[in-house]
Formats: C-alpha cells, structure tokens, sequence
C-alpha cells in the first residue's frame, strides 16, 4: 500500500523495447517514491532509462516498439500500469502533466502556442473557449512572458527559444496538475534562460505546491533545485538520497564518479577523474552489477551478483555490495 | 622577430551575411555575425571563447580557419596576413590549422572507415608514403585512446565519445599548431566529457599545440583555457587571463554568466538575473549591445558604443563603466 507522504510509487519498473538487434532493457527494475510538494531529480546519462520511466509512467510506450513488462506505479488508489487507456487518458494531462526536452519539436509549428493550451485545457476542464483562453493568457503572464496576450496568437517559431520553453510550462500548468514531470527542461537552452527557468521552476514549486519530478543529466542543475535525488544508471536506481548527501557523500561508486567529471567539483586544475570505459550496451548488459566494467573499486562479487538495494540511513539508499 | 612568441593575432575582424529580400534581392541589411573582433594568441596558450548561442563564436572559429570568407580584417598567423591567401596557399596553411567540430555524428563520413578518415589529410597533403601512412594511422588511434584494429570499422560502430576521439586524430595527423575545437564536449555525456577533455590536455602536452575552445559551459572553459574571452552579439565583452578572470570579472554580462551557472558549491554566489533574450545580430541595440539586458545599465550605455579598453595588465572590458 502507498505510503501517505508518497503521492507517486514507482516499484520494480521494467520497460523493454523488442527490437531486430535485441530485447533492449531500457528500465530494468527501478524503484521510487515521489513525496508530497518535492522536487525529485531523476539523474543519469543519456541511454540510462530516465525518460523511459517518465513515458512508462504515463502509459505513453510506443505499443509497436516497446512494453512495460513489470512493476507497478502507484498514484491514488490506481495500478498506472494496470490502468485502462481511457481513463489513464484523463489524468494524463490533468492530475499527472509533462514537459518534453525540446520545445521546439514539441510544439506544434501550424497551431499558435494559444490553441495548444486551450486544446488541453478544454479537454480536461469543462469551461468555455473565452474563459480557456483567459486562462491561458493568465498562465503565460504567470510563466513571465511579457505581453502574453499577443504571445497566445503567436506561432511557435514566432517565439525565442526560451519563450517557447515557458509556453511548454505553460500547457504543463494548465489543468494544475498534481505531479509534473519536467524532462530536461533546461538542456537545449542557453545558460542565461537556463537560470531563468531554473528560478521560474523553483518559483513555482512554492506558488503551485506541486510535486516535480526533474529529470536531467547535470548534477549542477540537481543542486539548485531538488530535494531528493535518484541516481540511474543502466536502467536501475543505484542510489537515493537527499541532494545535500548526494553531493557531500556521494556513496556509490558511480555517484562519486560522475561528480569527479566535473571541471566545476574538481578540487584541483590537474587532471579530471573520469569513468573509465561506457555505459553499456542495453541489449547486452554485464552480469551481477551492471557497472562493474568501470567500477574502480570492482570485487568478485559485483561480476557474479547483482546487488541489493541497502537503506543505509533513513533517506539514504543505495545499490551495492561494498555496502553489505 | 618582435612578436614570436604571438602564433596568431586577429585584428578588427568582421563577418556579415548579407540579407536580401524582394523580387530583385535588394541588399537590406547584414548579419553581423563577428563585428569587429580583435584578439591574440601565444603559442602553447589557450584561449576559451564562450559565449551564448548565436553571439557569433563558431564563426569566429571558422572564419580564423578562412572555412568562412571574413568580410574584413587581418588574421595574422605567424606574423602573415592569411585573409590574402590564394587557394594553394590555403592548402599549406591547412597543415597548420586545424579544427575538431561539435558533432562527432555529422563530421565524420559515414561511407568511409575511420582509419581513412584519419589518413585523408596525409594522402591531400602528401605528408608520408603508403606504407608509412598504415603506421601513422595506427599511431594517431593509439594517440587517442583507440585501438589499431579498429581503424576497419565504420563511424556507424563507435560511440560518441570514440567519434570525437576520432575527430581529434584527424585534426593531429598533420602535426598542426593550432587547433580550433568548437564545443568539442558538448555533445557527450559528463562522464565521456572528462575523458575528451583530459585527452585534449594530454596531446597539448605532448605536441605542444595550442586551442581556440570555443563553448558555452563555464566550468569547460575554465578547466582547459588560459585566457578566456567573453562574445555577446558578436564582440568581444571581455578578455582577460583565467584566474583574473574568474575570481574578477568586471563586464556585467560575464557577471551574470558566471552567476547563472548551476552549481554544486553549497555557498550559492548570489545569481543575477538577465532579463529576455540576446537581441537579435540583424538589428543590435544602439549603444552598448548588452544594456537592454544590464542590470547596472546607465545614461551613456543607450547611445554611445564601449571600446575594448585595457584596465589591468592582460585584462581587457568592453563597459562604459570602466572608462
């Protein structure tokens, strides 16, 4: 049963795409809690699952390409796994929204960024086409763009890249979901609009007391904005903690790994601690740990057994066995 | 000679596009995608050029490799103007400078294995024999990280962070002296990241060349460049030396760049944040390009443009509040 501080569970979740190369594991047994008014950090590189879970979650697996073989994701008293696509259809959108990487692509270029909100707005709440469109206005002026009721006329490629991200926060917003998942909001915009919408989201956990789940690569825009954060790699979690713990005492090897990458953590302007080696093809992932290829601190156990997840301290999990 | 130590020394360069409209494709107005961009590198220094997207730095790095035709200035390469240079000149200054592109993906030819793609430039500028060619070739892959029997394979068979590997072999199979690495990083992951960039210091060290880094992570710049310098809508804002230029950063818009970088010190500098966007390089802002987006903007910013003026040794600004 979920836990009451929980709104989201996300247990043993596996996704796999059938490919003519493989089976590719994509997710292959994560597991979360996603807590009442937080911002959780899905971290990991590219290949390692994360969107895949955020798809999986929503029931927006390519049904051609892919299923979700096992697991179970808990939101109120529903199975998102188990749930009927038409009643999943309604709180998609509305109770559970999401925000794509690129908001370029994700737009539609033919429809102004104003129909895109009404569509989703009067597809979920029943109010009329002058009122929709009040409340989108509302919303863009609330995302901080200045002279929103143009901007509601104008075309996505009208917009700066920027503009067109808070438009995506915007359609996000519109039916005041209770979870939003933000997939790399911030990765395909300059370092300026990075920081604003950084802020904007930051703004907004407060303001809209919603529970975010931020998905991204760089530890650096972790620190600014999670309270928690979830460490994947190979399509498993290999640790969960507090942000503050996971860049202070990073425990998992590949924690400690992917901070020492960075130009910014590095102590000294010597060299950089890099992971030696690459993530790992998903058709053929190693046995027992799947990082004990690059693992430095590699023993006969990791190439034999996969490890369990271990609660070292109350907020603080994590998967391996120098930890046992 | 004076200046021998200088390898290159850029002057007043400029790079419009012209734009045209109308049935008879009148000339309405220019792109000023570099304007009016001055700079000097020493041999065995680096220079980081960051900047935000749009504000001109990958043309800047390709029209010092003349891979843009500059509208004008001086690009002086060892003391030679190499603006005048016809087509065989060029081809000799090819030897010399060269240049590792942002997406190992679309550099690399997919038709083609990678070991002659490395060998390319040894065959155009017939640097070695055939059979010599096969040893250097495995010589370079070995260089960077790579093994010798993978020279068969095909771009499609490495992964990304191998492809900018093999990027970086082919710019260093002709021995250059300078190569202009634009966000060589930026489409890896962090940890394939730091693999590239320490292989990059390596080779610095090893054949002692120099870089032009061009890219818009701070914290890149910081780790691989000596001097860095600051663009925004095609100048330079401010040119200075690493440690200067990181503990005192004087133009406005460098402050608010490093400000706005995601940290992980625990000790949050306090962020200054820009408002809108960078202004587009068809129409700049009179005045300062930057004061529509300062926040420390004053009277004489809105009509009469900063020059890049020198206020400690080294360390150059482009701000009327230095005057």
């Amino acid at each position: 049963m979920r836990d009451k501080d929980n709104i989201l569970e996300v247990v043993n979740l596996k996704t796999r795409f059938f490919t003519r190369r493989g089976v590719v594991k994509a997710v292959d047994g994560v597991n979360f809690e996603l807590r009442h008014g937080e911002c959780l950090c899905l971290v990991g590189e590219s290949g390692c699952g994360k969107s895949v879970t955020a798809l999986s979650i929503l029931g927006l697996i390519d049904s051609l390409a892919g299923k979700v073989v096992d697991g179970e994701v808990r939101y109120n008293d529903l199975d998102l796994i188990k749930c009927p696509p038409d009643k999943l259809r309604h709180i998609r959108g509305k109770e559970i929204a999401m925000i794509f990487q690129d908001a370029q692509s994700a737009l539609n270029p033919v429809f102004t960024v104003g129909d895109q909100i009404i569509e989703q707005i009067k597809l979920h709440l029943k109010v009329e086409d002058k009122e929709a469109k009040d409340r989108a206005i509302e919303l863009l002026r609330e995302m901080g763009i200045p002279s929103a009721e143009t901007a509601v006329n104008s075309y996505p490629h009208q917009l700066s890249g920027g503009m067109r991200q808070r438009a995506m926060v915007a359609m996000g917003l519109s039916c005041d979901p209770q979870i939003l998942i933000a997939d790399e909001p911030t990765t395909a915009v300059d370092v300026t609009i990075k920081a604003q919408i950084l802020d904007l989201f930051n703004e907004l956990k407060i303001t809209r007391k919603m529970s975010l789940i931020f998905i991204t690569h760089d530890l650096g825009v972790v620190s600014e904005i999670g309270d928690r954060a979830v460490i994947i790699y190979a399509g498993r979690d290999v640790e969960t903690a507090p942000v503050s713990e996971i860049i202070e005492s990073p425990k998992h090897p590949y924690t400690v790994g992917l901070l020492n990458c960075l130009p910014d953590f590095a102590k000294t302007t010597d060299r950089l601690v890099s992971i030696r080696g690459t993530t790992p093809d998903p058709t053929a992932l190693p046995q027992g740990c799947t990082f004990h290829p690059r693992c430095p601190r590699v023993m006969d156990i990791c190439q034999q057994q996969e490890p369990q997840s271990i609660r070292i301290s109350d907020e603080h999990i994590v998967s391996c066995h120098l930890y046992n | 000679m004076l200046d021998h130590e200088i390898l290159l020394d850029i002057k007043n360069l400029k790079k419009y596009y012209p734009v045209t409209s109308g049935l008879f494709s009148a000339h309405v107005g220019d792109v000023r995608a570099v304007d009016g961009v001055s700079f000097q590198i020493k041999a065995g220094g680096n220079l980081g050029l960051v900047g935000e997207s749009g504000c001109g730095k990958s043309t800047l790095g390709r029209a010092i490799l003349r891979l843009e035709e500059p509208t004008s200035g001086e690009i002086l390469y060892k003391g030679k103007d190499i603006t005048t240079l016809d087509k065989k000149g060029l081809r000799e200054l090819r030897k010399e400078l060269q240049i590792v592109f942002q997406d190992p993906e679309a550099s690399l030819d997919p038709r083609m294995t990678v070991g002659d793609s490395i060998g390319e430039a040894l065959i155009i500028h017939k640097i070695v024999g055939e059979k010599e060619r096969e040893e250097k070739i495995v010589e370079l892959m070995k260089q960077v990280g790579l093994e010798a029997k993978q020279a068969d394979l095909y771009p499609h068979e490495f992964s990304g962070g191998q492809k900018q590997r093999i990027g970086i072999a082919r710019a260093l199979a002709i021995n250059p002296s300078l190569i202009v690495a634009d966000e060589p990083v930026s489409a890896l992951d962090v940890s394939i990241q730091a693999q590239v960039l320490n292989l990059m210091m390596d080779i610095q060290q090893e054949f002692g060349l120099s870089y032009i880094f061009i890219a818009h992570d701070l914290s890149v710049i910081k780790y691989m460049s000596h001097r860095v310098a600051v663009m925004y809508l095609g100048k330079i804002v401010e040119l200075g030396d690493k440690k200067e230029f990181f503990q005192d950063p004087l133009h406005p818009y460098t402050e608010a760049l490093l400000s706005a970088v995601p940290t992980l010190q625990s000790k949050k500098r306090e962020r200054i944040l820009l408002h809108g966007d960078v202004p587009s390089p068809l129409a700049p802002p009179p005045g300062c390009r930057f004061h529509p987006r300062c926040h420390k903007v004053m009277e004489i910013c809105r009509n009469i443009e900063p020059e890049l003026i020198e206020v400690s040794s080294g360390h150059q600004v482009a701000c009327h509040l230095y005057d």
